[in-house]
């Protein structure tokens, strides 16, 4: 110990005479200047044409669709969280699951809003649970997993109105019952994975849960779809 | 003001440096200056046209001199001094940026803390699971008032759960809800309930002095929910009518019984307790029977009711007697008239 004080007090020598008197406030800019060299890149993707914009965020979600349906330990959908790929999926699956109107005599199917409400509401009190829970992730961070982690039920959807367009027996019934079951526990594990790692070891299972309850809610919602003749 | 114009003139280049600019916006400051925070500051979007309107007089002046500075060559600085007009615009715009979320954040830290029910989610697993199972087991000791958890999270995952058990319930039994939607009706029925019927507890405790607090009641009655929840459950997949009763009396029985012992530990008095206990056993135990009728498949009613073949099989009776009505008298007359005919 007294060998490091030494060696450091030799190290620090020549600046033995620079000193901060206490009663001078010490302030200063951590700007960095780092930005003139990023200014060109920055400034010029108000010029480029629309093409590569939407190119260039259309990547990005695919991507993070590549990262849903192999759930591995990456932090892409946490670092550069975007919202696209969820309303992407949202709007899809209201638009399949879109019923006719309650008065066509056929048992009500959700309509559009009420998939979408269920989508974006639920997501809101799922992120409000973990966060009251003393969770590490940020609220926006938590709604693009969750919507990002849809893309298994959208994919079993589509599946199932293929399925639904041959014959309406119970065989289609276990078809369409092991594709749904499989994409919620699909939807589930790629979710915790992502989401559990922000909370306390302990407290896992009570995240888990409401998002266990949600993909549950929603892959209900589809198995119970039912065609209009 | 002052700062900038003294740091300009102790430069030394005759087009100006880069930090001035970068010191006069003091948008990447990490450092608040405490003299300069007031409840204006940066919320006055003059003062952002006012800095604006600076900072395009200063770049006029920094571009005349780099016309004549053209023929340096390439030089770091020079390039850098080219991007100064999109650096400019840049800070300006994140300066406005950080105004607009700074007030943003204001309001949102006034009215919408979720740090003041951060406390009532501090739970662990095996305490949630614990104050479940418990909610079936009513406590024997009425005459010391009983602990209840104040808790938010356990209420809160049951009446969600309560939710989707009673959405499937609403499907499977063909419901069709004409003036609004299933979710709906489904989220407000049971919000519905725990809410309101915790409120109107609490009430009457206040009117009948027993101690119990709003969350504790919130807490209670959101527990009593896991019993409605399995009898549910259950009942909304295996349809006899016997086997709902006994688990209506049972399990029904059990957390309702739990519920007013708890009430009755903490009343005084035999009519505050009869009063707070009787109308709390009566709302809970008709919840139940009233969420297991409502939506309920009548398949075996019709069955046994009318037999026909031109009658389909699945059909709701409430919503069809006057169609089935109208069949079954169109035949009577029918046959009626053909027996009058015959004569």
């Amino acid at each position: 110990m007294a060998e490091v004080e030494e060696s450091s007090k030799r190290m620090f020598a020549g600046l033995s005479d620079i000193s901060i008197s206490e009663d001078i406030p010490v302030e200063g800019d951590i700007s960095v200047p780092v930005r003139s060299q990023n200014a060109d890149d920055d400034f010029s993707t108000l010029d480029e044409p629309v093409k590569d914009t939407i190119l260039r965020d259309l990547r990005a979600v695919g991507q993070k669709f590549v990262h849903v349906l192999y759930p591995k330990k990456s932090s892409a959908l946490l670092k550069d969280w975007d919202l696209w790929g969820p309303l992407l999926l949202c709007v899809t699956l209201a638009l399949m699951l879109q019923g006719g109107s309650a008065d066509s005599g056929d048992d009500g199917r959700p309509q559009f809003a009420e998939v979408f409400v269920i989508i974006w509401f639920g997501s809101v009190i799922i992120t409000l649970n973990s966060k009251l829970l003393g969770g590490t992730i940020s609220f926006f961070q938590s709604l693009c997993v969750l919507g990002y982690c849809i893309l298994p039920l959208t994919v079993a959807m589509i599946v199932c109105r293929i399925v639904l367009l041959g014959s309406i027996s119970s065989i289609s019934f276990v078809v369409r019952l092991i594709v749904v079951t499989a994409s919620f526990c699909w939807s589930t594990f790629a979710s915790t994975a992502f989401l559990a790692d922000s909370q306390p070891a302990n407290r896992k299972a009570l995240v888990v849960y409401p998002v266990f309850l949600f993909y549950f809610v929603i892959g209900w919602m589809i198995l119970t779809f039912s065609p209009s003749p | 003001m002052s700062a900038s114009q003294g740091s300009t003139n102790t430069n030394t280049e005759p087009w100006g440096s880069f930090d001035d600019n970068i010191i006069i916006q003091g948008s990447g400051s990490a450092v608040i200056d405490m003299e300069n925070m007031d409840d204006t500051s940066g919320s006055s979007f003059e003062d952002m046209g006012e800095i604006h309107q600076r900072l395009k007089e200063e770049e006029e002046v920094t571009a005349e001199a780099a016309a004549t500075e053209e023929d340096n060559g390439e030089d770091g600085e020079f390039l850098g001094m080219k991007g100064l007009k999109g650096q400019l615009g840049r800070q300006v715009a994140d300066e406005v940026w950080q105004a607009g979320k700074r007030q943003a954040s204001k309001a949102f830290n006034l009215y919408a803390n979720i740090d003041i029910l951060r406390p009532y989610f501090d739970v662990e697993p095996n305490q949630v699971r614990n104050r479940l199972v418990e909610s079936l087991i009513p406590v024997r000791m009425i005459n010391f008032p009983q602990k209840v958890a104040g808790e938010l999270y356990g209420p809160m995952m049951l009446v969600f759960t309560m939710v989707a058990i009673l959405l499937h319930g609403m499907k499977t039994s063909g419901t069709v809800i004409r003036e609004g939607t299933l979710m709906g009706t489904a989220i407000g029925t049971c919000f519905g309930y725990w809410l309101g019927v915790s409120s109107f507890i609490y009430f009457l405790a206040y009117l009948c002095n027993a101690q119990i607090t709003m969350l504790q009641m919130l807490s209670l009655l959101g527990y009593g929910l896991f019993g409605h929840c399995m009898v549910l459950f259950i009942t909304y997949n295996v349809h006899f009518h016997s086997l709902f009763y006994i688990l209506w009396l049972v399990i029904g029985g059990l957390s309702t019984l739990r519920m007013v012992a708890v009430l009755i530990s903490r009343t005084v008095g035999q009519t505050p307790r009869l009063i707070l206990c009787g109308t709390l056993a009566a709302l809970h135990m008709l919840f139940l029977l009233y969420l297991h009728f409502a939506y309920h498949k009548m398949v075996e009613g019709i069955l046994d009711t009318l037999e026909g073949p031109n009658i389909p099989p699945i059909q709701r009776v409430a919503r069809d007697v006057p169609v089935v009505a109208n069949a079954v008298v169109n035949a009577t007359i029918k046959s009626i008239s053909a027996v009058l005919q015959s004569q």
